[in-house]
């Protein structure tokens, strides 16, 4: 049986390492616009990829790696104390790859090898190929359990990291999620932030047709978790809500994110019928414009 | 019928519970080791490292998947753990963690499917691990390894627990008689050769490898002289032990307590072949489900005893 409090120890908390410097609401409106040109030039390279599911996510991954949240430190990437972060919708990794070569992790021109053979970047993550990746995912439905275990570990250590796992609102729909759910808020770990994309389209259609997995704030606090709702592409509300995330006690905190499928550009926003398609050249061309990138 | 019974074999623990046992005295040596089960632990007997070490146990309710990726997840970040379920609920129910959370990223977890084969009993079809080792062997990098006694399990549980990769341990539920004395060679990935002989080889794993010894010993008695091995590891495959066997007895049968396709039966088919091939008979549970009854009931009703082994071999002399 587990011993509610037996391995509370936690140590002094580390200080963030100097190469990553925390950023301003404005400098991570600007970090954004910057991601959001790189998962179009590396998906359109690649001729495949899943740009709408990135542009949603990009002001979160943004916070987390530029915010001053995240804990993590480009120059070594296994650094014992380091912050887990797990895309457990693996597929906007375009994202994620984007966030962690402008963090330092590689550099910025690899990303136009996203998907080639003999690229780090996969299509999926692939945690043996690319060190800065914390869980191989692409399997939709099991980032939370990863990080549940890995919660677990940390607690285990009496160490401070926390874990951060980022889930789309389409990915709601996988068992295992639920099961993970259940089993975080019976272990009380407060160490561990699930954070919905609820960008309100996946594969087919709108998750309210296809499986609607709302009222989601709801569902989550029900299974025991802290629950918190934020428009996910308002960095100021963002910062508000992580800062405080892993603070409640004998919990587990969700962060519904409020965001939409193909973000910043705007004939892909909204339309599921751009999953998995990367931009056509015109489109590309059109897509930059729009973002400010002559 | 019993297993071993012929031959005076001494009933020991079941494998299960050697591998509880074990599990409990590895706790105590290893910090790192940590457990998971998806509340089962007291039929995986997982339950007996719960009661020595209770803050590393951890009870992830009836959720195999999640159980499986909470392990992965205590692995990634340096823990060695251990799950455990019935071998067809790991198997079937978490295969796309198994693969995806475990395999892929090559996670230091092991895993452990107890109540395997038809041997369960009255239980039935929906509890038989029938299926397990044919998946477990479709993991890219998973050890596979199914022990046949006690002594073997405990050999076995603690060469698992010092290797840093995935694997697949294979328990049963019923008490299963000894083969193993205290000095019998075990070694991981190298097949133990339990009796020479050079007309024909007996290759068989876990429970059934009783069978093989009983059978063995009324060929020799009719002048054919048999050769047992004990293939408890299926990856990495011993194939030097195999091809050995090919060329020096010519006849090979292989007896496990699974399905046909894709187990211990394949796995040696696939080694002969591409070494010395040599004719082969194939003792399994062929292509269905079993059904409930009592243990003994079963095998000799699905022709996993020593009189279907006898048959197997005679039509390869």
């Amino acid at each position: 049986m587990y011993e509610e409090g037996r391995y509370l120890t936690p140590e002094p908390q580390t200080p963030n390492p100097e190469t990553v410097p925390v950023q301003s609401v404005l400098e991570l409106q600007e970090t954004a616009r910057l991601l959001r040109k790189h998962i179009i030039l590396s998906t359109t390279a690649a001729g495949s990829g899943h740009p709408s599911s990135s542009f949603s996510c990009t002001e979160i991954l943004c916070a987390l790696y530029f915010g001053g949240i995240l804990r993590y430190d480009p120059t070594n990437p296994t650094w014992p104390d380091r912050d887990r972060f797990i895309l457990s919708k693996g597929h906007a990794c375009p994202a994620q790859y984007a966030a962690m070569a402008v963090a330092g992790y590689f550099p910025e021109e690899e990303l136009l090898t996203l998907r080639k053979l003999g690229s780090r970047l996969e299509g999926h993550p692939n945690l043996q190929r690319l060190p800065g990746i914390e869980a191989s995912t692409g399997s939709l439905g099991q980032g939370l359990s990863l990080g549940l275990g890995m919660a677990l570990a940390a607690r285990l250590d009496g160490a401070d990291w926390k874990t951060w796992v980022v889930l789309g609102d389409g990915e709601l729909d996988e068992g295992q999620v639920w099961e993970a759910a259940l089993a975080a808020a019976k272990y009380g770990v407060s160490n561990l932030i699930a954070i919905v994309d609820a960008n309100t389209a996946q594969q087919t259609g709108y998750t309210k047709d296809v499986l609607d997995t709302e009222p989601k704030a709801d569902k989550w606090r029900s299974f025991g978790w802290e629950t918190h709702e934020v428009d996910g592409h308002d960095l100021e509300a963002l910062l508000s809500v992580l800062k405080c995330a892993g603070s409640a006690e004998h919990r587990p905190q969700a962060i519904i994110a409020r965001t939409l499928k193909g973000k910043g550009v705007s004939f892909v926003e909204r339309e599921y019928g751009y999953h998995g398609k990367p931009l056509t050249e015109e489109e590309t061309r059109r897509a930059l414009e729009e973002l400010g990138w002559k | 019928m019993e297993i071993g019974k012929t031959l005076g074999l001494k009933l020991g623990k079941a494998t299960r519970v050697a591998f509880g046992e074990t599990l409990r005295d590895l706790g105590g040596e290893d910090p790192a080791l940590v457990v998971v089960d998806a509340d089962l632990n007291n039929s995986t007997r997982t339950d007996i490292f719960a009661k020595a070490h209770p803050g590393r146990f951890f009870n992830v309710g009836i959720a195999e998947s999640n159980m499986v990726g909470v392990a992965a997840g205590l692995a990634s970040a340096g823990k060695r753990p251990w799950c455990a379920s019935f071998a067809t609920f790991v198997m079937s129910n978490a295969y796309d963690q198994l693969r995806m959370s475990v395999a892929f990223p090559r996670c230091n977890v092991k895993v452990v499917g107890s109540h395997s084969g038809i041997s369960i009993g009255e239980d039935g079809p929906s509890q038989m691990g029938i299926e397990d080792v044919a998946l477990a062997c479709c993991l890219p990098g998973f050890l596979v390894v199914v022990p046949c006694d006690e002594v073997s399990t405990i050999r076995a549980t603690r060469a698992l627990h010092a290797h840093a990769g995935p694997a697949y341990l294979r328990t049963g539920r019923a008490n299963a008689p000894v083969i193993y004395g205290e000095d019998t060679p075990w070694e991981l990935g190298k097949a133990t050769c339990l009796r020479s002989g050079t007309d024909l080889t007996l290759v068989a794993n876990g429970l059934l490898l009783g069978a093989a010894l009983e059978a063995a010993a009324i060929l020799e008695q009719e002048g054919v002289s048999t050769r047992v091995l004990d293939l408890h590891t299926l990856k990495p495959l011993d194939t030097a032990s195999l091809a050995a066997a090919a060329r020096e007895t010519g006849r090979i049968v292989v007896i496990e307590e699974h399905l046909a396709h894709g187990g211990l039966g394949s796995t040696v088919a696939m080694a002969v072949a591409a070494s010395h091939p040599v004719p082969m008979r194939f003792v399994n549970l062929g292509d269905q489900f079993a059904e409930s009854g009592t243990p003994g009931q079963l095998l000799e009703k699905y022709g996993m005893t020593y009189p279907a082994i006898l048959r197997a071999a005679r039509e390869l002399l």
